[in-house]
């Protein structure tokens, strides 16, 4: 066993893993923060979306020993009253790649100028969905980052609250 | 599971030379897939490079843009000076995974993993990259398109580490990348071409299309004799010299042959008027 320590939505995180752990199973059951979903463990459908050191990856290629030290931000981290621009445009109905959905989007939120050379559809292209046919995760996505950071624009801002209101910390006192 | 973490390239050498085919990780992206079904592999000893900041940088020197082993796809994505000069690495990189995987995964892990579909391999060597192999005994540097020696065999002994790729800075009159997959976005390239052209001299660089990346000097060949082809048709006796696609889980050979004549006739049709 690892003792490995990292910041997870903006918390002090210390947990023993074995070394072949992977990050989405530390996340999922070892700290119970079940909104990061598995769908195919291969990194392709992106369900399991995590921003590591401030760029999105699939928490089911990490082993859990490379974050030691790194910052880690889960869906736990978004408020789900935040989200009302990707309910109204119906980005959502099975709901299993929302939350990486959710954490890209936020990324690219974040990072605003990579849309001056890449496409918001490319930026989500690794978050496979089976439901919707993507119109509406997109529509949805593009008139939030439309409204430019005005009320709109905190749809996917963390919390006002701060990192305090989330469960991660609840859950991940050792 | 056994992780060794090295803290620079000296002990990660002395790592590889102790643990005899110990495995190194950058990324993950090829070594984790499927990880909790792969059981026969959980008890093998990796050594994790994450910790080797010597190795975590790209520079672009007088006359070569030079990649540490860290490198990632997205790391050059951002570099206004790649998109400008070496255009076909962003445009490969681009199309590897998506950004869940290009900020992850290492240029030089796509070398060392050796799939014949390596996407970021092909215009590494269609712009004559070099790849630097150190060990306790010294260092090595090896042309790309010489690296391969067959199936997932390369001229890297496993007491070596990748440490760096050097792409010469040249001006070239053409450069080419086309990959089909089973969808625009998130695929394995079934078929996929690199050509790049400074004056007469030509690189074709293959994909998927033979058990490593490889360079096709038969195409090659015939595009420097300045013959023109009046259709794809042409283009498959030099095909057949230079590739063996196989029939797999992700395409057939016949399939294959004809969409890298397509591929490279219709784009080169496009870039290059004097080709027909």
């Amino acid at each position: 066993m690892m003792e490995i320590s990292f910041t997870l939505n903006g918390e002090p995180v210390v947990v023993s893993v074995d070394p072949t752990e992977r990050l989405l199973d530390t996340l999922r059951y070892r700290l119970r923060l079940t909104g990061t979903k598995e769908g195919c463990g291969e990194g392709e459908c992106g369900a399991c979306t995590v921003i590591f050191d401030g760029l999105p990856a699939n928490s089911c290629l990490i082993p859990t020993y490379q974050v030691r030290g790194c910052e880690v931000e889960t869906v736990e981290s978004v408020s789900p009253d935040e989200l009302g621009a990707l309910h109204a445009s119906g980005a959502t109905q099975c709901g299993a790649c929302t939350p990486g959905v959710v954490m890209t989007a936020l990324w690219v939120w974040r990072h605003s100028e990579i849309l001056g050379t890449h496409s918001l559809r490319e930026l989500m292209a690794g978050n496979l969905c089976r439901c919707t046919g993507y119109d509406g995760i997109i529509d949805g996505l593009e008139a939030w980052l439309e409204g430019g950071g005005g009320q709109s624009g905190e749809m996917l801002a963390s919390s006002s609250e701060g990192p305090q209101s989330t469960s991660a910390r609840r859950k991940a006192a050792p | 599971m056994n992780v060794l973490l090295p803290g620079t390239v000296s002990e990660a050498c002395d790592l590889l030379a102790a643990y005899y085919q110990a495995i190194p990780v950058a990324g993950g992206t090829d070594l984790f897939v499927h990880w909790p079904a792969r059981a026969e592999d959980h008890g093998r000893t990796f050594i994790d490079l994450s910790g080797l900041d010597e190795l975590r940088f790209h520079r672009w020197t007088d006359d070569a843009l030079v990649l540490g082993a860290l490198t990632t796809y997205w790391d050059i994505i951002g570099d206004p000076r790649a998109v400008n000069e070496l255009p076909l690495l962003v445009r490969a990189a681009r199309q590897v995974g998506a950004i869940q995987i290009q900020t992850r995964g290492t240029w030089a892990g796509n070398i060392v993993n050796a799939s014949p579909a390596a996407d970021g391999v092909a215009v590494l060597m269609a712009y004559d990259a070099t790849v630097t192999l150190q060990c306790l005994e010294g260092t090595e540097e090896i042309p790309l398109s010489e690296f391969y020696l067959g199936y997932k065999v390369m001229r890297r002994s496993p007491v070596q580490l990748l440490t760096e790729i050097r792409i010469p800075k040249r001006s070239y009159d053409l450069h080419m990348f086309e990959k089909v997959g089973a969808r625009a976005a998130q695929a394995i390239t079934k078929v996929g071409v690199a050509v790049t052209r400074r004056g007469e001299e030509w690189r074709v660089v293959a994909n998927s299309v033979a058990p490593t990346v490889r360079r096709c000097p038969t195409l090659e060949a015939f595009l420097s004799d300045g013959e023109p082809a009046r259709g794809p048709d042409d283009l498959v006796g030099a095909i057949r010299e230079d590739v063996s696609p196989i029939d797999d889980i992700r395409s057939t050979a016949r399939y294959r042959e004809t969409v890298l004549a397509r591929l490279l006739y219709f784009g080169l049709r496009a870039e290059c008027p004097s080709f027909t």
